[in-house]
């Protein structure tokens, strides 16, 4: 099962988080701020996993990839396989690219909604849903179309006009 | 005038992408003042200015850690809406933060059904992911039978979550399985690999946590494992195989197979290989062609480039290194090569490996390796290595060292490495060995002294444990020593005054020890002048320590009278109090001595008093077996109350007094007295007659009799094997020994020395775990699912698996050849049906499942 996702840049701020089982507020920032310092150490170079037993519990284990300016995490426990995860971020991030042409952090920044519409119909629930980027794409864009259409209703707000008609 | 509030606020209110801007411009309040507005602006009746409002809310906790909670009801009132904008926001907002302790987690049942019956298959996902990340009890109660009409939908993507779904459901609410258990089978019969994927997914999961139950589906598993070539599918159910063959062993020779040919594949996938050889080494390691194939596969990975591949070969040899070592020792170069690696991932798996690779003939050759490296190292790694190090060596009481002197010294060696923190464990290793092994006291007297007289040692906090061992074992050993004088110089110089006060306090005991060793030399020797000390030590282990002479007998005293002097007035008690000791005992003896240079009269108080002391320090202390102190009878005519209530009584009177005054000797000798009047009044007044107790005693111990000491009346046998020592007996000698396997080796030329070892063992027995799951409801449902409904199933499938090379004939059979066996597993199976409900909990889930037929 997958425990959270996370995306940080190389400051430690997060970018985007997810923790497949309930935490208060403060423990998930903990746990954020606990896994930044131990990326930031990491050399160059290395392997891409970490045992993190002493964040997430036992047979927790932690993939992350460094990209440019992000850091992205996968936590995961032993029913997962870790090349396995690797590959799940690597699709992620491939649907990202294709979601946004060159995606780059500040469409991250700026795309908070999407990025969640976009990891939801990958990991659902902690488990992996989809491993294909095309098909992630076709949901996720029939999702953007249905949201618009339902904004698109009406651009009044309901309040004018009952204020209209309560004076 | 509220309407047109909430006008500005709707037409002017901050959209997500605005609160974003605005927390990149970095204003340290921004966060504050936002979360006001989001307060006002959620409480309006329109909800589109509600859901911005929770959208906001909801990435401020997750990004800022911003409290949600209070926000619960008005997601509730966002998710009502009709509009899929809002419904996304208001699901997302309540699968972030609604929990168990949520109140209003009831409200949101009704709307979730209505999403999950609904047609548009985006709402359904959005009211199954919520349902997957916060079901409770009552919800996965209540949805149920939506849940299942969905896992039989038609459109694939509703499928597929509906499956992930179960996961939460079944363990939220076991008798769902009844309902949708039949369903989620069918799917693993799927040709959509995806829908597979998810299928093995939720059977990989459920597995983990009770592989028992789904044994019956083996032949399932072992179809997909044959047939699909999806590296997904086959890395879930690689995993769902090394759950079921670990507890059923003819599984594992089957498996084997198929699990080779995907190894032996041209193009696999190096992730499915990494799993076969996982699986291959912690499930099926008793298979040898697949273990052979596996270790040789394994080499690809660690000779490989790639630090992750480099990194997985090694945790992968380490799975198998308990069992198969030879594993491990054919790929020793990539080992030890991969400790010089820069990852300190790497670093640690090859450590770890090159200790289980540790045995009898090269733990001298490991180690010294391992002690280069961990000069070289930083301070973490260093300490990593030196803890490897200990460990295995000291395991079983020192199994694998046979040259104790060599051990000694990398013992005091460790100590002088910079960054070493394992103190406590030296500590401990040290003092251990010297009571059990004699032989190699004189080499930890020699290690001790060099510890103690370097001053340098002083200085670091990390190494106080390792020198009040080095100082405990100077002083009980002394007599091993070539020069007590030196030693009680070292232990009385002045840089020990950075010792913290209770080693300090050893410090001075021992020097105590040093002294009453050498005037008990001194005046036991017959010639006043003997000859110059023994260089080297004899066979026997025993060094000579003679030829104290008036002088050198006169400079020790004076000298621990000098180093003591500053000491007498002292803060601590344990100091002062030990170097009034000493300084009494000198006053007391101190014109013996000179009397003894003079006359030749043997007899005086002085020596009776020497004497005395050394009685004092004869008695050797040993190792003491964890249980002695059950092995203690009752003494004889000890009335105990049943529950001790009379004892609490007078300990209450006795502390309180206490707790209000200083320390001081006084006030406690006083009350241990009080105490004993207390006691000889209580015992002839208030307490029940003698005659009472006892009888109280012996009701006791017929309702209790298991747990009381066997004493050499009770005919209660004890659990211990073998256990032929005296009851009375407390501790052995530290002579007595359990053997100890001796192995004559040619080339080292002493033999091993006897190590005291203890019966039952020195570890703390350790209760072993309570095995009730929290899963038995589910367990006991699954297994009647599978039991039930494989007759139902067993029709249709038996065409369909004609073909097939497993003919799947489980238990639930119809033909008429196999009508006995079937009528003896029914009756077995009913039979166990209700033995199970009249015994309840226990017996499930360790009564035995039926596997199919062909696997046997």
């Amino acid at each position: 099962m997958i425990k959270a996702v996370m995306m940080m840049n190389t400051q430690g701020k997060p970018r985007l988080a997810k923790f497949y089982d309930f935490l208060p507020v403060e423990k998930q920032q903990e746990l954020i701020r606990g896994v930044f310092s131990v990326l930031s150490s990491r050399p160059e170079n290395v392997s891409n996993f970490l045992e993190i037993d002493s964040l997430f519990g036992p047979d927790s284990r932690l993939v992350y990839k460094h990209y440019a300016t992000l850091y992205f995490v996968l936590v995961f426990d032993g029913s997962e396989n870790e090349l396995a995860m690797l590959d799940l971020i690597q699709v992620l991030v491939e649907t990202l690219d294709k979601c946004f042409s060159n995606v780059c952090e500040l469409d991250i920044v700026f795309n908070y909604s999407k990025m969640h519409t976009v990891l939801d119909e990958i990991v659902f629930g902690g488990q992996v849903l989809e491993t294909r980027s095309d098909e992630v794409m076709k949901a996720v864009e029939e999702i953007s179309k249905l949201e618009a259409a339902s904004n698109s209703i009406s651009l009044v707000p309901k309040s004018v006009s009952g204020w209209r008609g309560g004076r | 005038m509220a309407s047109s509030n909430s006008l500005m606020d709707s037409l002017f209110q901050r959209s997500l992408e605005d609160l974003i801007k605005g927390l990149r411009l970095g204003e340290s309040t921004f966060i504050s003042r936002s979360l006001e507005e989001i307060r006002r602006e959620i409480k309006l009746t329109d909800l589109s200015t509600k859901s911005v409002a929770l959208q906001k809310l909801s990435y401020l906790a997750a990004l800022h850690g911003v409290d949600m909670a209070w926000a619960a009801f008005h997601a509730v009132e966002v998710v009502s809406s009709s509009r899929f904008a809002h419904k996304r926001i208001g699901y997302h907002a309540i699968a972030q933060s609604f929990s168990d302790q949520t109140p209003v987690m009831l409200l949101i049942t009704n709307q979730l059904r209505k999403d999950l019956n609904s047609s548009n298959e985006h709402e359904v996902s959005l009211a199954l992911e919520c349902l997957a990340r916060i079901g409770t009890d009552d919800l996965a109660r209540d949805l149920t039978s939506e849940v299942f009409t969905l896992l039989g939908s038609s459109k694939a993507l509703v499928r597929k979550k509906a499956i992930g779904v179960v996961l939460r459901v079944f363990d939220k609410y076991p008798d769902a399985v009844k309902v949708c258990f039949k369903r989620l089978v069918e799917n693993l019969e799927s040709s959509d690999p995806q829908l597979l994927s998810a299928v093995v997914g939720v059977f990989c999961e459920l597995t983990a946590k009770d592989p028992r139950s789904y044994l019956p589906l083996a032949p399932e598993f072992y179809k997909i494992l044959v047939d699909s070539r999806n590296n997904w599918v086959l890395i879930k159910v690689l995993k769902i195989f090394a759950k079921l063959a670990s507890i059923e062993p003819r599984l594992a020779k089957k498996v084997a197979d198929p699990v080779c040919e995907h190894m032996r594949k041209q193009n696999v996938g190096k992730s499915l290989l990494f799993e076969c050889i996982r699986t291959v080494f912690s499930s099926l390691s008793d298979q040898e062609t697949a273990l052979k194939l596996a270790v040789a596969k394994i080499r690809e990975f660690l000779v490989d480039d790639d630090p992750n591949l480099k990194y997985l070969g090694l945790h992968a040899l380490s799975i198998v290194a308990p069992k198969h070592l030879w594993a491990v020792l054919e790929n020793k170069e990539a080992v030890v090569k991969a400790m010089s690696d820069e990852d300190p991932n790497v670093k640690l798996e090859a450590l770890h490996l090159l200790m289980a690779m540790v045995n009898e003939d090269n733990v001298t050759e490991i180690s010294r390796i391992l002690m280069n490296y961990a000069l070289k190292s930083d301070p973490l790694f260093c300490n990593e290595i030196i803890c490897s190090v200990l460990l295995p060596c000291s395991r079983n009481s020192y199994e694998i060292i046979v040259d104790f002197d060599w051990y000694l010294s990398l013992l005091g060696e460790m100590a002088r490495v910079p960054h070493c923190q394992r103190g406590k464990e030296i500590e401990h290793q040290l003092i251990d060995i010297g009571t059990r092994v004699k032989d190699a006291r004189l080499e930890l007297v020699r290690v001790s002294r060099a510890l103690l007289i370097d001053p340098a040692l002083l200085g670091n906090q990390f190494l106080y444990p390792i020198l009040s061992a080095a100082a405990w074992a100077s002083g009980e050993y002394v007599e091993f020593s070539k020069s007590p004088y030196e030693i009680a110089e070292a232990l009385l110089q002045p840089r020990t005054c950075l010792l913290p006060d209770s080693i300090r306090a050893i410090y001075i005991h021992s020097a105590f020890k040093v002294l009453v060793f050498s005037l008990g030399a001194y005046f036991s020797a017959q010639q006043p002048t003997s000859p110059p000390l023994a260089q080297e030590s004899t066979s026997s282990g025993h060094s000579m320590v003679n030829g104290f002479t008036y002088n050198s007998i006169s400079s020790l005293v004076n000298m621990i009278e000098l180093g003591l002097c500053s000491l007498s007035g002292t803060i601590d008690v344990e100091v002062q109090e030990r170097a009034k000791n000493i300084l009494g005992f000198i006053g007391m003896i101190k014109h013996e001595i000179a009397e003894k240079a003079t006359s030749q009269n043997s007899e005086t108080e002085g020596h009776r008093a020497i004497a005395f002391m050394e009685d004092v320090f004869s008695e050797e202390l040993g190792p003491v077996s964890s249980t002695a102190q059950e092995k203690v009878p009752l003494p004889e005519g000890l009335e105990l109350n049943e529950n001790l209530e009379g004892l609490q009584e007078i300990c209450r009177e006795v502390l309180e007094p206490m707790a209000e005054s200083d320390y001081s000797s006084d006030k406690v000798s006083f009350s241990v007295a009080k105490l004993r009047i207390r006691d000889q009044e209580e015992a002839s007044s208030s307490l029940p007659p003698p005659l009472e107790s006892s009888s109280l005693l012996a009701e006791h111990r017929k309702r209790h009799g298991l747990y009381y000491l066997s004493s050499q009346k009770s005919e209660d046998h004890n659990d211990r094997e073998g256990n032929d020592n005296n009851t009375s007996n407390e501790y052995p000698p530290a002579n007595e020994i359990s053997v100890d396997s001796f192995k004559p080796k040619k080339k080292i030329s002493k033999p091993r020395p006897v190590v005291v070892k203890l019966d039952e063992g020195d570890e703390p027995k350790r209760k072993p775990d309570a095995s009730s799951s929290n899963d038995e409801s589910l367990s006991r449902a699954i297994q009647t699912a599978l039991m039930g409904k494989g007759k139902g199933k067993e029709k249709e499938k038996e065409i369909v698996k004609e073909n097939h090379e497993m003919n799947v004939d489980t238990e639930n059979i119809e033909q008429s050849s196999r009508r006995e066996k079937k009528n003896k597993k029914n009756g077995e199976r009913s039979s166990k049906r209700s033995s199970r409900r009249q015994r309840g909990k226990e017996a499930s889930v360790t009564k035995p499942v039926e596997v199919p037929d062909l696997l046997l």
